[in-house]
Protein backbone atom coordinates (compact mmCIF):
# COMPACT_ATOMS: atom_id res chain seq x y z
CA UNK A 1 0.00 0.00 0.00
CA UNK A 2 3.15 2.47 0.87
CA UNK A 3 4.39 1.13 -2.64
CA UNK A 4 0.88 2.46 -4.67
CA UNK A 5 0.92 5.92 -2.27
CA UNK A 6 4.68 6.85 -2.97
CA UNK A 7 3.70 6.52 -6.73
CA UNK A 8 0.11 8.44 -6.54
CA UNK A 9 1.81 11.14 -4.18
CA UNK A 10 4.85 11.75 -6.30
CA UNK A 11 2.71 11.54 -9.69
CA UNK A 12 -0.01 13.93 -7.93
CA UNK A 13 3.18 16.29 -6.99
CA UNK A 14 4.75 16.58 -10.30
CA UNK A 15 1.33 17.35 -11.84
CA UNK A 16 0.89 20.30 -9.20
CA UNK A 17 4.92 21.56 -9.89
CA UNK A 18 4.46 21.39 -13.84
CA UNK A 19 0.91 23.43 -13.48
CA UNK A 20 2.82 26.30 -10.92
CA UNK A 21 5.52 26.45 -13.54
CA UNK A 22 2.85 26.87 -16.34
CA UNK A 23 1.28 29.64 -14.26
CA UNK A 24 4.59 31.59 -14.57
CA UNK A 25 5.44 30.60 -17.90
CA UNK A 26 2.58 31.94 -19.59
CA UNK A 27 2.75 35.54 -17.84
CA UNK A 28 6.23 35.39 -18.53
CA UNK A 29 8.17 37.86 -21.06
CA UNK A 30 6.19 40.65 -19.30
CA UNK A 31 8.05 43.12 -17.56
CA UNK A 32 6.43 45.09 -14.29
CA UNK A 33 6.42 48.90 -14.18
CA UNK A 34 8.99 49.29 -11.60
CA UNK A 35 6.96 51.60 -8.65
CA UNK A 36 8.87 53.42 -6.47
CA UNK A 37 8.34 53.81 -2.41
CA UNK A 38 6.80 56.87 -2.39
CA UNK A 39 3.74 54.93 -4.72
CA UNK A 40 0.74 54.81 -2.34
CA UNK A 41 0.50 50.63 -3.48
CA UNK A 42 3.94 50.06 -2.95
CA UNK A 43 3.20 47.45 -0.23
CA UNK A 44 0.27 46.52 -2.17
CA UNK A 45 2.15 45.01 -5.25
CA UNK A 46 0.77 42.03 -6.40
CA UNK A 47 1.73 42.18 -10.48
CA UNK A 48 2.27 38.80 -12.19
CA UNK A 49 4.66 38.89 -14.95
CA UNK A 50 8.53 39.43 -15.10
CA UNK A 51 10.06 41.25 -12.02
CA UNK A 52 13.42 42.33 -13.68
CA UNK A 53 13.64 45.71 -14.08
CA UNK A 54 16.19 46.49 -17.23
CA UNK A 55 18.03 49.24 -15.32
CA UNK A 56 19.99 51.28 -17.55
CA UNK A 57 16.23 51.80 -19.11
CA UNK A 58 14.29 51.59 -16.44
CA UNK A 59 14.76 52.49 -13.21
CA UNK A 60 12.76 52.35 -10.01
CA UNK A 61 12.07 55.89 -8.71
CA UNK A 62 13.72 57.18 -5.95
CA UNK A 63 12.10 59.86 -3.70
CA UNK A 64 13.18 63.48 -4.08
CA UNK A 65 14.51 63.70 -0.35
CA UNK A 66 17.26 60.39 -1.45
CA UNK A 67 20.29 60.44 0.66
CA UNK A 68 22.57 60.08 -2.33
CA UNK A 69 25.00 62.29 -3.80
CA UNK A 70 25.84 65.54 -1.90
CA UNK A 71 24.90 68.67 -3.62
CA UNK A 72 26.10 71.72 -2.59
CA UNK A 73 24.43 75.70 -2.91
CA UNK A 74 27.47 77.44 -2.85
CA UNK A 75 25.67 81.12 -3.07
CA UNK A 76 24.12 79.85 0.42
CA UNK A 77 27.42 78.68 1.66
CA UNK A 78 29.05 80.83 4.86
CA UNK A 79 32.22 78.65 4.66
CA UNK A 80 31.47 77.77 8.21
CA UNK A 81 33.66 74.87 8.08
CA UNK A 82 31.58 72.45 10.26
CA UNK A 83 31.12 70.10 7.54
CA UNK A 84 34.60 69.54 6.69
CA UNK A 85 34.95 69.52 10.40
CA UNK A 86 32.28 66.67 11.32
CA UNK A 87 32.57 64.67 8.40
CA UNK A 88 34.21 61.36 9.76
CA UNK A 89 36.22 60.54 6.69
CA UNK A 90 37.35 63.68 5.60
CA UNK A 91 36.58 63.96 2.07
CA UNK A 92 34.91 67.55 1.89
CA UNK A 93 38.17 69.96 1.28
CA UNK A 94 37.23 73.14 1.68
CA UNK A 95 39.03 77.08 1.50
CA UNK A 96 37.96 80.50 2.56
CA UNK A 97 39.58 84.24 1.99
CA UNK A 98 38.27 86.69 4.29
CA UNK A 99 36.58 89.45 2.66
CA UNK A 100 36.92 93.02 4.28
CA UNK A 101 33.05 93.61 4.74
CA UNK A 102 30.39 91.62 4.18
CA UNK A 103 29.59 90.15 1.02
CA UNK A 104 26.24 89.59 0.78
CA UNK A 105 23.02 87.66 2.36
CA UNK A 106 22.28 84.17 2.18
CA UNK A 107 18.52 82.66 1.11
CA UNK A 108 17.92 82.58 4.57
CA UNK A 109 19.43 86.22 5.89
CA UNK A 110 22.65 85.29 7.43
CA UNK A 111 25.72 87.20 6.25
CA UNK A 112 28.39 86.28 4.06
CA UNK A 113 31.62 87.32 4.69
CA UNK A 114 34.22 85.17 4.07
CA UNK A 115 34.88 83.99 -0.04
CA UNK A 116 34.95 80.42 -1.55
CA UNK A 117 37.78 79.84 -3.58
CA UNK A 118 37.88 75.65 -2.82
CA UNK A 119 34.75 73.54 -1.95
CA UNK A 120 35.48 69.93 -3.34
CA UNK A 121 33.66 66.89 -2.09
CA UNK A 122 35.30 63.30 -2.87
CA UNK A 123 32.20 61.38 -3.47
CA UNK A 124 34.53 57.90 -3.95
CA UNK A 125 35.59 58.20 0.00
CA UNK A 126 31.82 59.81 1.47
CA UNK A 127 30.14 57.31 3.53
CA UNK A 128 26.74 58.53 2.87
CA UNK A 129 26.32 59.51 6.49
CA UNK A 130 24.75 62.55 6.26
CA UNK A 131 26.34 64.06 9.18
CA UNK A 132 27.45 67.29 7.09
CA UNK A 133 24.40 68.31 6.30
CA UNK A 134 22.98 68.48 9.57
CA UNK A 135 25.51 70.59 10.90
CA UNK A 136 24.96 72.98 8.11
CA UNK A 137 23.78 76.08 9.69
CA UNK A 138 22.43 77.48 6.61
CA UNK A 139 21.26 73.83 5.01
CA UNK A 140 22.82 74.75 1.40
CA UNK A 141 24.74 71.37 1.60
CA UNK A 142 22.11 68.49 0.85
CA UNK A 143 22.22 65.11 -0.33
CA UNK A 144 20.06 64.49 -3.72
CA UNK A 145 18.37 61.26 -5.38
CA UNK A 146 21.44 61.41 -8.48
CA UNK A 147 22.51 57.68 -6.71
CA UNK A 148 23.98 56.35 -10.71
CA UNK A 149 27.51 58.33 -11.06
CA UNK A 150 30.24 55.56 -11.61
CA UNK A 151 32.90 56.67 -13.86
CA UNK A 152 36.52 54.80 -14.58
CA UNK A 153 38.40 57.52 -13.89
CA UNK A 154 38.72 57.89 -9.80
CA UNK A 155 39.39 61.72 -10.10
CA UNK A 156 35.81 61.90 -11.88
CA UNK A 157 34.78 61.76 -7.69
CA UNK A 158 36.14 64.86 -6.91
CA UNK A 159 33.17 67.12 -7.32
CA UNK A 160 34.21 70.74 -6.91
CA UNK A 161 31.32 73.28 -6.24
CA UNK A 162 33.27 76.12 -5.70
CA UNK A 163 32.65 78.55 -8.83
CA UNK A 164 35.51 81.31 -8.22
CA UNK A 165 37.47 82.33 -11.30
CA UNK A 166 41.74 81.87 -10.43
CA UNK A 167 41.22 85.89 -11.68
CA UNK A 168 39.20 86.79 -8.78
CA UNK A 169 40.68 84.52 -6.45
CA UNK A 170 43.96 86.46 -7.02
CA UNK A 171 42.04 89.78 -6.51
CA UNK A 172 40.21 88.70 -3.60
CA UNK A 173 43.73 87.79 -1.79
CA UNK A 174 45.74 91.10 -2.68
CA UNK A 175 42.05 92.54 -1.53
CA UNK A 176 42.52 90.98 1.82
CA UNK A 177 46.18 91.88 1.80
CA UNK A 178 45.93 95.12 0.97
CA UNK A 179 42.72 95.65 4.04
CA UNK A 180 45.41 93.93 6.49
CA UNK A 181 48.37 96.07 5.63
CA UNK A 182 45.90 99.19 6.00
CA UNK A 183 44.55 97.82 9.38
CA UNK A 184 48.09 97.01 10.51
CA UNK A 185 49.48 100.53 9.72
CA UNK A 186 46.16 102.36 11.27
CA UNK A 187 47.20 99.96 14.36
CA UNK A 188 50.64 101.13 13.90
CA UNK A 189 49.55 104.96 13.33
CA UNK A 190 47.26 104.55 16.46
CA UNK A 191 50.00 103.14 18.94
CA UNK A 192 52.69 105.81 17.54
CA UNK A 193 49.95 108.55 18.28
CA UNK A 194 48.77 106.71 21.61
CA UNK A 195 52.94 106.63 22.24
CA UNK A 196 53.56 110.20 21.91
CA UNK A 197 50.81 111.60 24.34
CA UNK A 198 51.83 112.37 27.49
CA UNK B 1 23.96 12.40 -51.59
CA UNK B 2 25.27 11.21 -48.17
CA UNK B 3 27.40 13.77 -47.70
CA UNK B 4 24.67 16.21 -48.52
CA UNK B 5 22.45 14.58 -46.15
CA UNK B 6 25.85 13.97 -43.26
CA UNK B 7 26.26 17.92 -43.80
CA UNK B 8 22.56 18.88 -43.63
CA UNK B 9 21.72 16.61 -40.65
CA UNK B 10 24.92 17.91 -38.70
CA UNK B 11 23.99 21.91 -39.43
CA UNK B 12 20.23 20.99 -38.20
CA UNK B 13 21.60 20.02 -35.15
CA UNK B 14 24.15 22.21 -34.93
CA UNK B 15 21.39 25.03 -35.50
CA UNK B 16 18.46 22.99 -33.11
CA UNK B 17 21.39 23.18 -30.05
CA UNK B 18 21.87 26.66 -30.42
CA UNK B 19 18.10 27.67 -30.55
CA UNK B 20 17.18 24.98 -27.81
CA UNK B 21 19.54 26.73 -25.62
CA UNK B 22 18.40 30.17 -26.13
CA UNK B 23 14.87 28.65 -25.44
CA UNK B 24 15.94 26.80 -22.82
CA UNK B 25 17.38 29.80 -21.54
CA UNK B 26 13.93 32.10 -22.11
CA UNK B 27 11.43 29.14 -20.62
CA UNK B 28 14.02 29.30 -17.05
CA UNK B 29 13.68 32.50 -17.22
CA UNK B 30 9.79 33.13 -17.60
CA UNK B 31 9.34 30.51 -15.23
CA UNK B 32 11.37 32.11 -12.83
CA UNK B 33 9.80 35.77 -13.32
CA UNK B 34 13.46 36.74 -15.10
CA UNK B 35 13.56 38.12 -18.69
CA UNK B 36 16.62 36.10 -19.93
CA UNK B 37 18.69 37.18 -22.75
CA UNK B 38 17.38 40.42 -24.00
CA UNK B 39 20.31 42.36 -25.28
CA UNK B 40 21.86 40.51 -27.72
CA UNK B 41 19.69 40.65 -31.00
CA UNK B 42 16.25 40.98 -31.44
CA UNK B 43 15.29 40.04 -28.13
CA UNK B 44 18.50 38.49 -27.01
CA UNK B 45 18.03 35.98 -29.91
CA UNK B 46 21.99 35.92 -31.09
CA UNK B 47 22.82 35.72 -27.86
CA UNK B 48 24.05 31.37 -27.98
CA UNK B 49 25.76 32.58 -31.36
CA UNK B 50 27.84 34.47 -29.94
CA UNK B 51 28.20 32.28 -26.98
CA UNK B 52 29.32 29.65 -29.20
CA UNK B 53 31.63 31.82 -30.72
CA UNK B 54 33.35 32.36 -27.98
CA UNK B 55 33.58 28.44 -26.69
CA UNK B 56 34.71 28.30 -30.69
CA UNK B 57 37.44 30.46 -29.96
CA UNK B 58 39.06 29.47 -26.60
CA UNK B 59 41.87 27.40 -25.80
CA UNK B 60 41.64 23.94 -25.52
CA UNK B 61 42.95 22.85 -22.08
CA UNK B 62 44.58 19.48 -21.38
CA UNK B 63 44.75 18.77 -17.59
CA UNK B 64 48.35 17.03 -16.71
CA UNK B 65 46.57 14.29 -15.15
CA UNK B 66 44.46 13.26 -18.03
CA UNK B 67 44.98 10.42 -20.14
CA UNK B 68 45.85 12.44 -23.27
CA UNK B 69 44.82 10.02 -25.62
CA UNK B 70 41.10 9.07 -24.27
CA UNK B 71 40.80 12.72 -22.89
CA UNK B 72 40.41 13.79 -26.67
CA UNK B 73 38.38 11.03 -27.99
CA UNK B 74 35.77 10.73 -25.23
CA UNK B 75 33.73 13.87 -27.02
CA UNK B 76 33.84 12.58 -30.14
CA UNK B 77 32.81 9.20 -28.25
CA UNK B 78 29.55 11.16 -27.24
CA UNK B 79 28.40 13.05 -29.91
CA UNK B 80 29.32 10.40 -32.89
CA UNK B 81 26.55 8.20 -31.56
CA UNK B 82 23.81 10.19 -31.28
CA UNK B 83 24.85 11.78 -35.13
CA UNK B 84 24.23 8.10 -36.51
CA UNK B 85 21.04 8.05 -34.52
CA UNK B 86 19.54 10.70 -36.73
CA UNK B 87 20.37 8.65 -39.89
CA UNK B 88 17.55 5.90 -39.61
CA UNK B 89 15.11 8.26 -38.64
CA UNK B 90 12.22 8.69 -41.57
CA UNK B 91 11.94 12.34 -42.10
CA UNK B 92 8.85 12.05 -45.04
CA UNK B 93 7.30 9.91 -46.73
CA UNK B 94 10.00 7.94 -48.60
CA UNK B 95 12.62 10.19 -47.42
CA UNK B 96 15.60 9.06 -44.64
CA UNK B 97 19.06 8.35 -44.78
CA UNK B 98 19.07 4.61 -44.27
CA UNK B 99 15.80 2.02 -43.44
CA UNK B 100 17.08 -0.63 -41.61
CA UNK B 101 15.01 -3.70 -41.09
CA UNK B 102 15.67 -2.99 -37.28
CA UNK B 103 15.96 0.87 -37.54
CA UNK B 104 14.45 0.96 -33.55
CA UNK B 105 17.40 -1.74 -32.23
CA UNK B 106 20.34 0.05 -34.15
CA UNK B 107 18.90 3.58 -32.94
CA UNK B 108 18.75 1.94 -29.49
CA UNK B 109 21.83 0.15 -29.68
CA UNK B 110 23.87 3.10 -31.32
CA UNK B 111 22.50 5.60 -28.40
CA UNK B 112 23.49 3.40 -25.61
CA UNK B 113 27.48 3.83 -26.68
CA UNK B 114 27.34 7.65 -25.67
CA UNK B 115 27.27 5.66 -22.03
CA UNK B 116 31.18 4.84 -22.96
CA UNK B 117 31.68 8.22 -23.81
CA UNK B 118 30.87 10.19 -20.60
CA UNK B 119 32.56 6.88 -18.97
CA UNK B 120 35.45 7.90 -20.67
CA UNK B 121 35.17 11.47 -20.49
CA UNK B 122 35.04 10.78 -16.45
CA UNK B 123 38.32 8.86 -16.15
CA UNK B 124 40.46 10.62 -18.57
CA UNK B 125 40.12 13.71 -17.31
CA UNK B 126 41.46 12.70 -14.07
CA UNK B 127 39.40 14.16 -11.96
CA UNK B 128 37.40 12.58 -8.94
CA UNK B 129 34.11 15.02 -9.59
CA UNK B 130 34.57 13.87 -13.06
CA UNK B 131 35.23 10.24 -12.19
CA UNK B 132 31.95 10.50 -9.77
CA UNK B 133 29.79 11.82 -12.38
CA UNK B 134 30.64 9.49 -14.73
CA UNK B 135 30.05 6.61 -12.26
CA UNK B 136 26.54 8.50 -11.40
CA UNK B 137 26.23 8.09 -15.33
CA UNK B 138 26.82 4.58 -15.94
CA UNK B 139 24.71 3.14 -12.99
CA UNK B 140 21.43 5.61 -14.68
CA UNK B 141 21.88 4.99 -18.30
CA UNK B 142 22.10 1.68 -17.81
CA UNK B 143 19.58 0.94 -15.69
CA UNK B 144 17.32 3.29 -17.10
CA UNK B 145 18.08 1.35 -20.66
CA UNK B 146 15.68 -1.47 -19.28
CA UNK B 147 12.20 -0.06 -18.96
CA UNK B 148 12.60 2.42 -22.04
CA UNK B 149 13.43 -0.74 -24.01
CA UNK B 150 10.37 -2.57 -22.59
CA UNK B 151 8.10 0.40 -23.38
CA UNK B 152 9.48 0.44 -26.81
CA UNK B 153 8.73 -3.02 -27.21
CA UNK B 154 5.42 -2.71 -26.27
CA UNK B 155 4.88 -0.27 -28.93
CA UNK B 156 6.58 -2.58 -31.37
CA UNK B 157 4.54 -5.72 -30.55
CA UNK B 158 2.07 -3.51 -31.71
CA UNK B 159 2.89 -2.67 -34.71
CA UNK B 160 4.67 -6.27 -35.90
CA UNK B 161 8.09 -4.27 -36.96
CA UNK B 162 11.50 -3.21 -35.89
CA UNK B 163 11.92 -0.76 -39.37
CA UNK B 164 10.72 2.90 -38.68
CA UNK B 165 8.81 3.79 -41.57
CA UNK B 166 7.12 0.80 -41.64
CA UNK B 167 6.10 1.97 -38.06
CA UNK B 168 4.97 5.11 -39.51
CA UNK B 169 3.01 3.95 -42.17
CA UNK B 170 1.14 2.16 -39.90
CA UNK B 171 0.37 4.85 -38.06
CA UNK B 172 -1.16 6.56 -41.55
CA UNK B 173 -5.05 6.73 -42.06
CA UNK B 174 -7.81 8.75 -43.24
CA UNK B 175 -9.13 9.38 -40.06
CA UNK B 176 -5.52 11.32 -39.38
CA UNK B 177 -4.82 11.65 -35.48
CA UNK B 178 -6.93 8.69 -34.50
CA UNK B 179 -4.72 6.66 -36.24
CA UNK B 180 -2.01 7.19 -34.15
CA UNK B 181 -0.04 4.92 -31.92
CA UNK B 182 -1.37 6.12 -28.14
CA UNK B 183 -4.81 7.01 -29.70
CA UNK B 184 -5.59 4.28 -31.78
CA UNK B 185 -4.16 1.22 -28.73
CA UNK B 186 -4.78 3.86 -25.70
CA UNK B 187 -2.86 1.78 -23.27
CA UNK B 188 0.64 3.08 -25.27
CA UNK B 189 -0.08 6.67 -23.71
CA UNK B 190 1.15 4.49 -20.61
CA UNK B 191 4.13 3.54 -22.30
CA UNK B 192 5.20 6.56 -23.87
CA UNK B 193 4.93 8.35 -20.37
CA UNK B 194 6.85 5.41 -18.96
CA UNK B 195 9.35 5.55 -22.56
CA UNK B 196 9.54 9.70 -21.80
CA UNK B 197 10.87 9.55 -17.99
CA UNK B 198 13.44 6.81 -19.43
CA UNK B 199 14.73 9.51 -21.84
CA UNK B 200 15.43 12.53 -18.99
CA UNK B 201 17.40 9.87 -17.15
CA UNK B 202 19.06 8.79 -20.56
CA UNK B 203 19.94 12.09 -21.56
CA UNK B 204 20.84 13.10 -18.26
CA UNK B 205 18.17 15.86 -17.57
CA UNK B 206 17.28 17.36 -14.46
CA UNK B 207 15.04 15.47 -12.44
CA UNK B 208 17.73 13.01 -13.31
CA UNK B 209 21.19 15.69 -14.08
CA UNK B 210 22.97 13.46 -11.06
CA UNK B 211 25.68 13.39 -13.71
CA UNK B 212 25.93 16.86 -13.67
CA UNK B 213 24.61 17.86 -10.65
CA UNK B 214 26.20 21.17 -10.03
CA UNK B 215 25.67 21.59 -6.47
CA UNK B 216 27.56 18.77 -5.96
CA UNK B 217 29.76 17.77 -8.57
CA UNK B 218 30.07 21.19 -10.41
CA UNK B 219 29.71 20.05 -14.05
CA UNK B 220 29.96 16.25 -13.70
CA UNK B 221 32.09 14.33 -16.18
CA UNK B 222 32.72 17.38 -18.27
CA UNK B 223 34.02 19.31 -15.96
CA UNK B 224 37.90 19.49 -17.20
CA UNK B 225 36.27 20.02 -20.88
CA UNK B 226 36.76 23.34 -22.73
CA UNK B 227 36.56 25.19 -26.06
CA UNK B 228 35.62 22.76 -28.64
CA UNK B 229 35.69 19.72 -26.72
CA UNK B 230 32.96 21.35 -24.72
CA UNK B 231 31.12 22.78 -27.17
CA UNK B 232 30.65 19.14 -28.60
CA UNK B 233 29.72 17.48 -25.23
CA UNK B 234 26.62 19.96 -25.08
CA UNK B 235 25.66 19.76 -28.86
CA UNK B 236 25.15 16.00 -27.65
CA UNK B 237 23.32 16.90 -24.85
CA UNK B 238 20.48 18.89 -27.02
CA UNK B 239 20.90 16.53 -30.31
CA UNK B 240 20.34 13.30 -27.45
CA UNK B 241 17.29 14.98 -26.35
CA UNK B 242 16.19 15.70 -30.05
CA UNK B 243 16.76 12.02 -30.97
CA UNK B 244 15.04 10.57 -28.14
CA UNK B 245 11.72 12.91 -28.73
CA UNK B 246 11.87 12.20 -32.18
CA UNK B 247 11.67 8.57 -31.39
CA UNK B 248 8.69 8.78 -29.21
CA UNK B 249 7.15 10.81 -31.60
CA UNK B 250 7.93 7.97 -34.34
CA UNK B 251 6.57 5.27 -32.08
CA UNK B 252 3.81 6.41 -30.56
CA UNK B 253 2.72 9.73 -32.38
CA UNK B 254 2.42 8.99 -35.82
CA UNK B 255 5.73 9.73 -36.99
CA UNK B 256 6.02 12.54 -40.31
CA UNK B 257 2.06 11.61 -40.52
CA UNK B 258 -0.12 15.10 -40.19
CA UNK B 259 -2.78 14.55 -37.77
CA UNK B 260 -5.49 16.20 -39.59
CA UNK B 261 -5.46 14.11 -43.02
CA UNK B 262 -8.23 16.55 -44.88
CA UNK B 263 -5.64 18.87 -45.06
CA UNK B 264 -4.18 17.21 -48.37
CA UNK B 265 -1.21 14.49 -49.00
CA UNK B 266 1.49 14.76 -51.25
CA UNK B 267 2.86 11.85 -53.25
CA UNK B 268 5.75 9.18 -51.89
CA UNK B 269 9.20 10.82 -52.45
CA UNK B 270 8.01 14.24 -53.54
CA UNK B 271 10.30 17.33 -52.32
CA UNK B 272 6.62 19.28 -50.87
CA UNK B 273 6.10 15.29 -49.12
CA UNK B 274 9.70 15.65 -47.36
CA UNK B 275 8.96 19.27 -45.90
CA UNK B 276 5.17 18.08 -44.89
CA UNK B 277 6.72 15.21 -43.24
CA UNK B 278 9.45 17.73 -42.01
CA UNK B 279 7.07 19.98 -39.99
CA UNK B 280 4.69 17.37 -38.33
CA UNK B 281 7.72 15.22 -37.50
CA UNK B 282 9.94 18.28 -36.00
CA UNK B 283 6.69 20.52 -34.35
CA UNK B 284 6.02 17.02 -32.40
CA UNK B 285 9.31 16.71 -31.64
CA UNK B 286 9.83 20.29 -30.39
CA UNK B 287 6.89 19.98 -28.42
CA UNK B 288 8.05 16.98 -26.55
CA UNK B 289 12.00 18.86 -26.08
CA UNK B 290 9.60 21.83 -24.72
CA UNK B 291 8.18 19.41 -21.74
CA UNK B 292 11.58 17.93 -21.07
CA UNK B 293 13.00 21.94 -20.41
CA UNK B 294 9.26 22.57 -18.63
CA UNK B 295 9.52 19.67 -16.24
CA UNK B 296 13.27 20.68 -15.80
CA UNK B 297 12.54 24.20 -14.35
CA UNK B 298 10.15 22.68 -12.69
CA UNK B 299 10.94 19.36 -10.04
CA UNK B 300 14.06 19.79 -8.14
CA UNK B 301 17.44 16.81 -8.73
CA UNK B 302 16.11 13.48 -6.96
CA UNK B 303 18.56 11.66 -5.01
CA UNK B 304 20.43 9.01 -6.00
CA UNK B 305 18.48 5.72 -4.27
CA UNK B 306 14.89 7.46 -5.22
CA UNK B 307 16.32 7.50 -8.86
CA UNK B 308 17.37 3.55 -8.13
CA UNK B 309 13.87 2.69 -6.60
CA UNK B 310 12.10 4.93 -9.35
CA UNK B 311 13.92 2.62 -12.18
CA UNK B 312 13.83 -1.26 -11.01
CA UNK B 313 11.09 -0.93 -8.36
CA UNK B 314 8.41 1.37 -10.32
CA UNK B 315 8.94 1.85 -13.80
CA UNK B 316 10.63 -1.77 -14.73
CA UNK B 317 7.61 -3.81 -13.56
CA UNK B 318 5.58 -1.31 -14.90
CA UNK B 319 7.26 -1.78 -18.47
CA UNK B 320 6.64 -5.46 -17.78
CA UNK B 321 2.99 -5.51 -17.66
CA UNK B 322 2.54 -2.83 -20.40
CA UNK B 323 5.07 -5.64 -22.64
CA UNK B 324 2.24 -8.18 -21.26
CA UNK B 325 -0.98 -6.13 -22.20
CA UNK B 326 0.74 -5.49 -25.80
CA UNK B 327 1.26 -9.52 -26.43
CA UNK B 328 -2.33 -9.85 -25.29
CA UNK B 329 -3.71 -7.08 -27.24
CA UNK B 330 -1.87 -8.23 -30.44
CA UNK B 331 -2.89 -11.98 -30.17
CA UNK B 332 -6.42 -11.26 -29.71
CA UNK B 333 -6.03 -9.06 -33.16
CA UNK B 334 -4.39 -12.26 -34.59
CA UNK B 335 -7.10 -14.55 -33.63
CA UNK B 336 -9.79 -12.08 -34.68
CA UNK B 337 -8.41 -11.96 -37.91
CA UNK B 338 -8.26 -15.45 -37.99
CA UNK B 339 -11.42 -16.60 -37.49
Amino acid sequence: MKYWNSIQKGTLSVLKGLYITFKHLRKGGKSIAPVGIEDQNYFQQNATGSITIEYPTFEIPVPDHGRYKLHLEEDDCIVCDQCARICPVDCITMEGIKAPSEIGKTSDGTKKRIYLPVFTIDMAKCCYCGLCTIVCPTECLTMTNKYDFPTSDRNEFLFEFANMSAEEVELRKAELAQFEAEKKAAKEAALKLKDNTP
Amino acid sequence: MACLWGASVFSFIALFALLAVYGERKISAFIHDRLGPTVTGPKGLFQTFADILKLLSKENIMPDAAEKVLFIIAPLLVFLPVFIGFSVLPVGKGFGVAFPNSGVLFLVAVVSIEVIGIWIAGWASGNKYALLGSARAIAQMVSYEIPALLAILSAVIIYGTFDLDKICQAQYSQSGILAFGVFKYPFLWISFVLYFICTLAETNRSPFDMPEAESELLAGFHIEYSGFRFALMFLAEYANMLLLSLLAVLLFFGGYNSPLPFLGEFDSGTIPALLWGLFWLLSKGFLLVFIQIWLRWSLPRIRIDQLMFLCWKVLTPAGLVLFFISCIWKLTEVYSNLS
